[in-house]
């Protein structure tokens, strides 16, 4: 995968780096005492996980009674959480799994820690769907296991079924492929350190050695696991859509449900891997690393899918006219001039219209411009979910039975309280671990760094005959 | 994970492309590599070395394929055998919607088993502990190694030779 790239592109490595340049930047953080940047944010971020401590315990003490749900409205911020954590969580796999098959390179730079937010963001997403049982305790028999009611087996034709197999698969298969990946570098943390951290890290890297064997079973490895994350990431989100499709409500009973739910996940990923990234360059001066040319290139792919998205809501109001039928046309009547509208403005104006900015160039290569999009994306995708979940829901087949839902104090502090959990779970991993990959980012120096590429290039490195192939 | 030590000499290198040519020149000579180390996976090195293509893809497709059959099979079994539910008037064995488990299944019991296979056969596990020859090979040292345990005064030397002609920074020898 070494092919040169294009004369086109732009360097990925700024600064005229080294291997053992690289080395000190990456590995640096994590050997250094915090800065009291990260201190604050650090205890903001224990601060909210506190409240999510208290508010699961407040949910599990007092029961789902202490959420606004009701009979006509059984799904609210529980569900809409849960599907804009698992629609972020995708951003991490597209970019190591998708972009690895792809052989973009740019993805060297970002996919560390797009990955670890993929990890914690499935955590989150995991959370609601536990909680939401109300009895915490019996959350296991979700599971097929021989048990003594016969055995009595779970309903394999269920999509709420499928989401636990995907959710779990999703998670354990994220989780390995990113390990393996930190394997090395862990290795590289440990060869700097002394002492305890030594002992930590020689444990945590798995007594890696950087032989040729082991590092053409690595590289095997992961092409492997990223052929599988591919359709899996793909799987996972249509599995989610499919929680809603495959009923019978008016406005959840769509065949676009799958594309249309990927594309938003996408979207919506590399929205918070834009927030994280804008913040972790900076914080731990990695602009080298993580350029203006990675964050143009993620910006693309926010316009791309930003469009994909909005050509399926406008789709979706099409079909439902043209249906002809009158259920499916008032569900969407409804979700544009309900009781709920504001949050389908929300939507369309974050969404669809708000993206629209970065057909500019300019405006792709604005970090300012690009943190507060990346922030209206995240609320613009938070209320898609709930305009799809709780509007729908607002208005069924009964007039009698329709019901208007606000969530209660509970369900908002659940909510910022899993912000709490992602951010301490994300600034734990910025100081323990190297948050962009250190040989990966080291295998493309040659192919990516300024003095061998792009406008500064050195004279004693032009036309050197490349060993690479 | 050898049980006894080895004396290694080893020659670091600055550059990949200078290891590279060492590897092929080493080849040239017939001499005999104990290892190469790295700390990145360098392009090419493979074929140099002579190393056969990775048989993990191989393991990850068999695992693939006993979670795939593994997980149907056991959903038909339950839905025709043990415990035969009508769902939605549809069939006891409806194979359409037994799809989405057993994709997951397959991917789930792939990766495990071949991220399982990969450690187990590098030797490598949760504290483990591998010798290692250096510790600037995992910063910017590519390390060619030779196993002269059972070398004479006049074959360490030639090595040393060798090393130094191609490029090597620092020889020097380990025992691991």
């Amino acid at each position: 995968m070494s092919a040169p790239i294009s004369a086109i592109r732009e360097p990925l490595i700024t600064g005229s780096k080294t291997y053992h340049t690289i080395t000190e930047d990456i590995c640096g953080p994590t050997e250094r005492t915090p800065t009291t940047a990260w201190v604050i944010a650090f205890i903001v971020a224990v601060t909210g996980l506190a409240l999510y401590v208290f508010s699961v315990t407040w949910t599990i003490w007092v029961g789902i009674g202490s959420w606004n749900l009701n009979r006509t409205i059984n799904w609210g911020w529980d569900i809409t959480n849960f599907v804009w954590w698992v629609g972020i969580g995708h951003a991490g796999t597209l970019i190591s799994a998708i972009l690895l098959l792809f052989r973009q390179k740019w993805r060297t730079g970002v996919n560390r820690a797009a990955e670890a937010m993929t990890i914690f963001a499935v955590m989150c997403a995991g959370q609601f769907p536990l909680i939401h049982m109300g009895r915490l305790w019996l959350g296991f028999f979700i599971f097929p296991y021989p048990n003594t009611r016969g055995p009595l087996w779970v309903n394999f034709n269920s999509p709420l079924l499928w989401d636990v197999f995907a959710i779990s698969t999703y998670f354990t298969v994220s989780l390995l492929f990113w390990y393996t990946g930190l394997v090395p570098d862990f290795a590289t943390v440990r060869d700097r350190a002394k002492g305890l951290r030594r002992k930590i890290y020689s444990y945590v890297s798995f007594g890696w050695t950087g032989s040729a064997k082991h590092w053409q079973r690595w590289e095997a490895l992961s092409l492997v696991l990223a052929g599988l994350a591919t359709p899996l990431v793909l799987s996972v989100h249509t599995i989610v859509s499919f929680d809603f499709a495959t009923s019978v409500i008016p406005g959840w009973h769509t065949t676009i449900f799958p594309p249309y739910f990927v594309a938003g996940a996408i979207f919506s990923g590399f929205a918070m891997v834009q927030t994280l990234m804008i913040m972790t360059r900076k914080v731990l001066k990695l602009e080298d690393y993580i350029t203006l040319e990675h964050i143009d290139s993620m910006n693309k792919v926010i316009l791309a899918t930003g469009s994909i998205v909005g050509v399926a809501y406008l789709t979706e109001l099409f079909i439902a006219w043209y249906s002809g039928y009158i259920y499916e046309q008032f569900a969407f009547y409804n979700r544009v001039m309900g009781p709920y509208f504001w949050s389908y403005i929300g939507m369309m104006g974050c969404n669809v219209i708000s993206p629209q900015i970065f057909w500019s160039k300019k405006m792709r290569r604005s970090i300012l411009v690009t943190f507060f999009m990346s922030i209206f994306i995240n609320i613009g995708m938070w209320f898609e979910r709930f305009v799809i979940i709780a509007s729908t829901l607002a208005r069924d087949y009964l007039p009698s039975s329709w019901s208007y839902y606000s969530p209660s104090w509970v369900e908002v502090c659940l909510f910022i309280g899993t912000l709490g959990l992602f951010s301490t779970l994300y600034l734990v991993f910025m100081r323990v671990a190297p948050v962009v990959a250190v040989a990966e980012i080291k295998g493309i120096l040659k192919t990516g760094g300024d003095q061998y590429v792009g406008p500064n290039i050195k004279h004693d490195n032009a036309h050197k005959e490349s060993t690479q192939h | 994970m050898k049980q006894e030590s080895t004396q290694v000499l080893y020659g670091l290198y600055n550059d990949e492309e200078v290891l590279l040519h060492a590897v092929k020149k080493a080849k040239e000579d017939h001499l005999d590599i104990m290892d190469v180390y790295s700390p990145f996976p360098v392009h090419g090195l493979d074929n140099i070395l002579g190393l056969t293509e990775s048989r993990i893809h191989i393991a990850g497709f068999i695992y693939g394929l006993i979670g795939c059959l593994s997980a149907f099979l056991f959903m038909t079994w339950v839905f025709t055998r043990d415990w035969p539910i009508i769902f939605g008037g549809k069939p006891y064995f409806s194979a359409l919607a037994f799809i989405p488990i057993t994709f997951e299944v397959t991917v789930l019991f792939a990766s495990v088993g071949m991220v399982v296979t990969f450690y187990t056969i590098c030797g490598m596990g949760p504290g483990v502990d591998n010798p290692t020859l250096d510790d600037r090979i995992t910063d910017d040292k590519f390390c060619i190694a030779f196993d002269v345990d059972n070398a004479d005064e006049s074959k360490q030397a030639a090595l040393r030779q060798f090393l130094t002609d191609t490029g090597a920074e620092e020889v020097n020898v380990k025992s691991i």
